[in-house]
């Protein structure tokens, strides 16, 4: 217990030093595109498979359960449509890239650690901490939005596509049912989300990294304590931010 | 000139540091010498602040480099040049960008005198073909070359090597320790370097300090290190078969 509170303790301190004054920002632009193709553009496929797939089981499910004639079968557009933007496109999909991402970052900056790369820019005068984590932080904060809005899109066109395969429903009803009782802030929501989750994984897994020591093992706990922490992180935010933004 | 005045460090209770005093020459390269596990890297990180030191102080020159704020400390690193154990180049970067890294951090160069600049320190350490390659791509020779352009690319007038010449074979060794050598010749710098390599203090061992668990031992020079009376620095000289002989010569 002691132990939790002296890491949230050192991860508040990490963040200061990652939001200090960046030293020239012409660098850090660079850095920002560097990552947001090594975080963001590389998890568009990933997104897209799972995405399509849950599209698709989601609808299917919702047309077994919702067989009966007091239902309209455009309730399950509608509710393939809920499922993606309130939860699946944002949580779920922050989940799987919480590996991802997560043992990425975390392994990455935990190697830099212990090769002494990270004691080497510190060397040089530079802010190691805000160097190598602020353009992850700001590359995936921004493309994580876009990321939830793609997962949302493909999600309903994987719904879609059962609905035109299969048969078991009509793909009239599935789209009238996309567009039934729409609530335009639930999107906000799902961005909203994204974003925090963004910054939890990146930021929580910098911090597992930037503090290995030890040699190839730790670093490895390191990345497997990353994914463990952020994923626990994003369903207590999940819990609070469903409650604080409830539509 | 830099200066210890009786620092010492602990880890969780272990003192790794005891009650060191020494003073490192400019224009000369300082040797720290002493068995593995004996202190010698925290000591080399004490000294350029990467371990904050319990007691004592640092100086650079006149200053008082351990009551310095991470702010100020950041002008003195400017003129700090070190070169780590393993190389610790960046990997994501090619040999080019990251000795070119500190340029584009520090100075307000052109294009053009940046590639000069690089060009200059890759030529320096013979590496001017192998800008492009990745540190994955090159052998440890080259890695601890690549590393020692980009210690000296800001023009420091200090430069700190952790074992320059570990995992290199001996003729590699004696080309790096050569190449150190003379840069700090070259350019007056305050060089100190940790090794654990007889060859290397023989070679270039202007003034050595010996650390044995902490403490400082024995200090002096290559001159005056085998005929030395202390029983731990003996059988730290003596341990390699080459130092006997040179001894037995010598008599
Ligand atoms: N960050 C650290 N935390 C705890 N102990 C350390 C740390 N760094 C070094 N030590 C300990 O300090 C002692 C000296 O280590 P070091 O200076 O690396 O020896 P060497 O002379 O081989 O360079 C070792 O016993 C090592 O375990
Ligand atoms: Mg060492």
């Amino acid at each position: 217990m002691i132990a939790l509170f002296e890491n949230i303790g050192r991860y508040f301190m990490l963040l200061g030093k990652v939001f200090s004054r960046p030293e020239k920002m012409g660098i850090y632009y660079r850095k920002i595109w560097f990552e947001v193709e090594a975080l963001g553009f590389n998890s568009i496929s990933l997104t897209a498979i799972i995405s399509a797939f849950i599209g698709a089981v989601v609808a299917l499910q919702m047309a077994i359960t919702l067989e009966s004639p007091f239902i309209p079968q455009f309730m399950i557009g509608y509710a393939t449509r809920e499922v993606m933007v309130l939860e699946f496109s944002s949580t779920v999909v922050a989940l799987i890239l919480a590996g991802k991402i997560g043992s990425n970052i975390a392994s990455e900056i935990g190697t830099m650690r212990i090769t002494e790369q990270i004691d080497a820019l510190e060397i040089m005068g530079v802010n190691s901490a805000s160097y190598l984590i602020l353009p992850k932080i700001v590359a995936t904060v921004i493309f994580f939005p876009l990321l939830t809005l793609f997962s949302i899109f493909v999600g309903i066109v994987g719904g879609y596509a059962i609905a035109y395969l299969t048969g078991i429903m009509l793909p009239g009803d599935y789209i009238e049912g996309l567009f039934y009782y729409f609530e335009p802030f639930s999107i906000v929501y799902a961005l909203v989300k994204g974003s925090v989750f963004a910054f939890i994984i990146t930021s929580i897994s910098a911090y597992c990294g930037y503090y290995a020591k030890g040699n190839s093992l730790e670093v490895g706990r390191a990345s497997t304590r990353a994914v463990v922490s952020s994923s626990v992180t994003i369903m207590i935010f999940d819990l609070i931010l469903t409650q604080i933004m409830r539509v | 000139m830099i200066r210890a005045d009786h620092i010492s460090k602990t880890f969780d209770g272990r003192t790794v540091l005891d009650d060191i005093s020494v003073e490192f020459d400019t224009g000369k390269t300082n040797l720290i010498i002493g068995r593995s596990g004996s202190g010698k890297t925290v000591l080399l990180k004490s000294l350029v602040g990467l371990h904050d030191v319990d007691k004592g102080n640092i100086f650079f020159d006149d200053v008082c480099y351990t009551k310095l704020n991470f702010a100020e400390r950041k002008n003195i690193r400017k003129d700090i040049g070190m070169i780590f154990q393993g190389g610790a180049l960046l990997d994501s970067s090619t040999v080019r960008e990251n000795v070119r890294l500190p340029l584009d951090l520090f100075t307000e160069m052109t294009e053009g005198e940046k590639r000069d600049r690089v060009n200059f320190c890759l030529e320096r350490v013979r590496l001017n073909g192998a800008d492009h390659l990745y540190p994955s791509e090159l052998s440890g020779g080259m890695v601890k070359r690549v590393a020692i352009a980009r210690a000296i690319v800001l023009n420091p007038r200090y430069l700190f090597c952790d074992e320059p010449n570990s995992g290199l074979d001996p003729q590699t060794s004696v080309v790096i320790d050569n190449l150190i050598h003379d840069i700090t010749k070259e350019f007056n710098i305050t060089t100190i370097i940790n090794t654990h390599d007889m060859n290397s203090v023989m070679e270039i061992g202007e003034k050595i300090v010996y650390i044995h668990e902490g403490h400082k031992w024995w200090e002096g020079s290559k001159d005056n290190i085998l005929e030395a009376d202390n029983r731990e620095l003996n059988e730290f000289v003596f341990a390699s078969a080459m130092a006997k002989r040179a001894k037995s010569v010598s008599r």
